[in-house]
């Protein structure tokens, strides 16, 4: 390689900081899925036997489903036989009881993506579960969560030591015939987060989970349930990252959140998936069910976005409205560079009376990349007095790359109030020239246009991940115009 | 502190400056008047490094060095500033980030510390009140919604902070009713002194009555056809620029 053609290269690859990968021993299994692979996955997990009927009746169920087709996306086909399904680092007996028994290996990776797992270099108030490919390695602050009576542990575990409330409530906001993602997430999810807060219980702190894919030809496929209780209310976070490689990976999750009268749900997701190289070889194939039942009146989820990685991003965190006076809400920064393509949006399904809405969108689109927007608002014959304000804004970097907006509304009561606001935009010559000849470089000047942009979501986000997406999309967009 | 000398540039090849000459000194202030698709934007984008022109011939040496030479931001840092005849408007960008990103980018470039948060609303408060700014201008959008004076205030604002060593005024009146106008020309007035120069680029004489000028210059088809004092500003404002153009070609 010539020293141009590097100097240019790690210039391309500048804007993704955690592409390294761990040196770890792991118990992987091989490529491939049928009956069997789910069997050991379930095996491993010591799940019990309705677990495992779960899983194979959605296998058999994602089996004569086909790929959504309709999204704004050009997705290559997916070999799901090329891929395996499980792969954990080596660990003695059953998992690690306490951080000391974390493999080291496992710390410093997390240090190293500044999410530190020994409880008091970690950022106060915040707890974290770390999940690495298919297991969650670790989770911090259990205790202090138990005293207040939230249960913050990986899905594994809730399996096992939380039955009734699994049974319960997994697969009933995404029922595995949801979708066709959704459907092989229930077959083979290996681990996620369970999180319980009881009636009346303001979560102490923050609680995240940091996911890490690390092992080659490997897919994650995990799997998140938020229960608020009657008057709870908790703040959630996760963020994402990967190596850099030239091959594909898959990422299919399925998060579920309900929240009970009064309760409130605030989730935000900061997601830097590797997003491939300038060719568009490698990255993450993101495509993610996200959705929360305002279960009960009054109650409250807000999703909170800020989407940075991935090739490909299939996802519309939704709500459904289902209490009286409920309130959904959805803000979204998506920005794609290089040749990332996104259809990413919401839908928000109005049944309760005086159910309330509120969708921001932000994309932001440069280099070669294509950026969707893709919205529903439903506001159902009961939902009497139902409210929605969407505005959905797009931004232009250049002048190859692309952004649509597919807003879907279906109103059946009449005296609802639907407004849809959109507007598109490029940073134009004259405010590039007007910032630097008040002394601003070019990319300054470009990072401070674009964070003026998505001002409103970022306002949005607990205060030190504000700080820290700003950060994230002013090396995202490095090099991204001129 | 700027020399001009023998400037030729063109515009998709079309000549729009053919040999113009300017000396400007520390402490000085120079119009440059003269009939429309004469070329006075023209310099003032190419001083200050707008894209689009082409220079074919000529330099220009600002503080001893090849102005041409420098960036956009390189000549800001430099002390070069210019108040657009049309400030573009920065939807999301609330005006006193901008102007403390202005401001400390500048300072930056200059190996001094960054204004504190305090310091600097002080200073922006201090100098808001000279061109009678509204503090609610300051907490919107950069020109969002502003009128076309303040927009102009907004200029002479920006210019006030940087304290630039050489201020380029496009067509800063055009647009401006005399209250205004006055309250701009505070602005400029209070920035004169025996270190900053200013070239004032204009179509009328009027702003001139408030902005004194050491010389008055006329500019024609690309090049500086006459110097003089301000009673030439008058004396265009009463003949018109004909009789000055045919006796340029006698």
């Amino acid at each position: 390689m010539g020293t141009v053609q590097k100097e240019v290269q790690s210039l391309i690859n500048s804007g993704y900081e955690h592409g390294f990968v761990t040196q770890i021993e792991s118990d992987t299994l091989p490529v491939g899925l049928d009956e069997d692979v789910i069997r050991h996955i379930s095996a491993k997990k010591q799940e019990p036997e309705w677990m495992l009927e779960r899983r194979l009746k959605a296998y058999r169920h994602w089996l004569g489903m086909t790929g959504p087709n309709w999204a704004h996306l050009n997705i290559p086909a997916i070999d799901y036989q090329a891929i395996s399904y499980y792969s954990a680092p080596k660990k003695k007996g059953d998992g690690p009881k306490s951080l000391d028994e974390v493999d080291p290996e496992l710390l410093d990776t997390y240090n190293k993506l500044g999410i530190p797992l020994e409880e008091q270099k970690a950022l106060a108030g915040v707890a974290v579960d770390a999940v690495f490919d298919s297991v969650s390695v670790a989770t911090t602050f259990r205790q202090s969560l138990a005293d207040a009576g939230v249960i913050f542990c990986s899905m594994s575990e809730a399996v096992r030591e939380y039955p009734e409330l699994i049974q319960q409530y997994l697969g009933k906001i995404v029922p595995h015939t949801d979708n066709y993602f959704a459907a092989l997430n229930a077959a083979v999810f290996s681990d996620g987060t369970f999180v319980y807060i009881p009636a009346g219980v303001r979560c102490p702190m923050e609680l995240s989970t940091y996911f890490r894919i690390n092992e080659a030809k490997t897919g994650q496929f995990e799997r998140t349930l938020i229960i608020a209780e009657q008057g709870s209310s908790v703040s959630y976070l996760e963020g994402c990252t990967a190596p850099m490689r030239d091959e594909n990976q898959l990422h299919a999750a399925v998060v579920e959140l309900i929240a009970m009268d009064d309760a409130k749900i605030k989730y935000s997701t900061v997601q830097n998936w590797y997003p491939g190289d300038a060719q568009g070889r490698g990255g993450i194939y993101n495509f993610v069910t996200k959705r929360g039942e305002c279960r009960g009146d009054r109650s409250h989820i807000s999703w909170t976005q800020v989407e940075t990685g991935s090739a490909i991003t299939w996802k519309y965190p939704s709500c459904i409205l289902r209490g009286n006076d409920s309130v959904g809400e959805f803000y979204s920064v998506a920005v794609t560079k290089g040749r990332q393509q996104a259809d990413t949006g919401t839908k928000m399904i109005h049944l309760g009376r005086n159910s309330k809405s509120t969708i921001v969108s932000k994309g932001i689109s440069a280099g070669q990349a294509q950026n969707t927007y893709r919205g529903l608002v439903r506001i159902s014959q009961r939902a009497e007095n139902a409210r929605n304000h969407t505005q959905c804004d797009s931004l232009l970097l250049g002048d190859q790359c692309s952004a649509h907006t597919y807003p879907y509304i279906e109103v059946r009561h009449p005296n609802a109030d639907v407004e849809h606001e959109a507007t598109t935009s490029k940073i134009s010559e004259d405010q590039l020239f007007y910032c630097r000849q008040r002394g601003l470089a070019e990319e300054e000047a470009v990072s401070m246009i674009v964070n003026g942009f998505c001002k409103e979501v970022f306002k949005e986000l607990p205060m030190e991940f504000a700080v820290e997406a700003q950060k994230l999309l002013n090396l995202t967009l490095e090099g991204a115009v001129g | 502190m700027l020399t001009i000398t023998d400037l030729h540039a063109t515009v998709d090849g079309k000549p729009i400056l053919n040999g113009l000459n300017l000396q400007v000194n520390a402490g000085e202030v120079h119009a440059i008047m003269g009939p429309n698709g004469s070329g006075k934007s023209t310099l003032a984008h190419i001083l200050s490094g707008r894209e689009g022109y082409q220079v074919t011939q000529g330099s220009v040496v600002y503080k001893d060095a090849d102005l041409l030479a420098l960036d956009i931001e390189a000549r800001a840092h430099q002390g070069v500033f210019l108040a657009m005849q049309y400030p573009v408007e920065l939807p999301g960008v609330n005006n006193m980030t901008f102007l403390r990103e202005s401001v400390n980018s500048v300072r930056r470039a200059r190996g001094e510390d960054e204004l504190d948060a305090v310091s600097f609303i002080q200073r922006v408060r201090e100098k808001a009140e000279l061109v009678e700014l509204p503090d609610k201008l300051l907490k919107r959008n950069v020109n969002s919604g502003f009128s076309g004076g303040e927009k102009k205030r907004n200029e002479i604002l920006q210019m006030a902070l940087l304290e630039p060593t050489l201020a380029i005024l496009d067509e800063t009146d055009s647009g401006l009713d005399i209250d205004a106008m006055r309250v701009v020309a505070n602005g400029v007035n209070a920035l004169r002194s025996p270190e900053h120069a200013m070239i004032v680029v204009t179509h009328y004489q009027r702003l001139l009555d408030y902005v004194v000028p050491d010389f008055v210059h006329v500019l024609a088809n690309g090049r500086i056809i006459r110097s003089g004092d301000k009673s030439l500003a008058h004396e265009l404002e009463e003949k018109g620029y004909g009789w000055v153009i045919e006796e340029a070609a006698a």
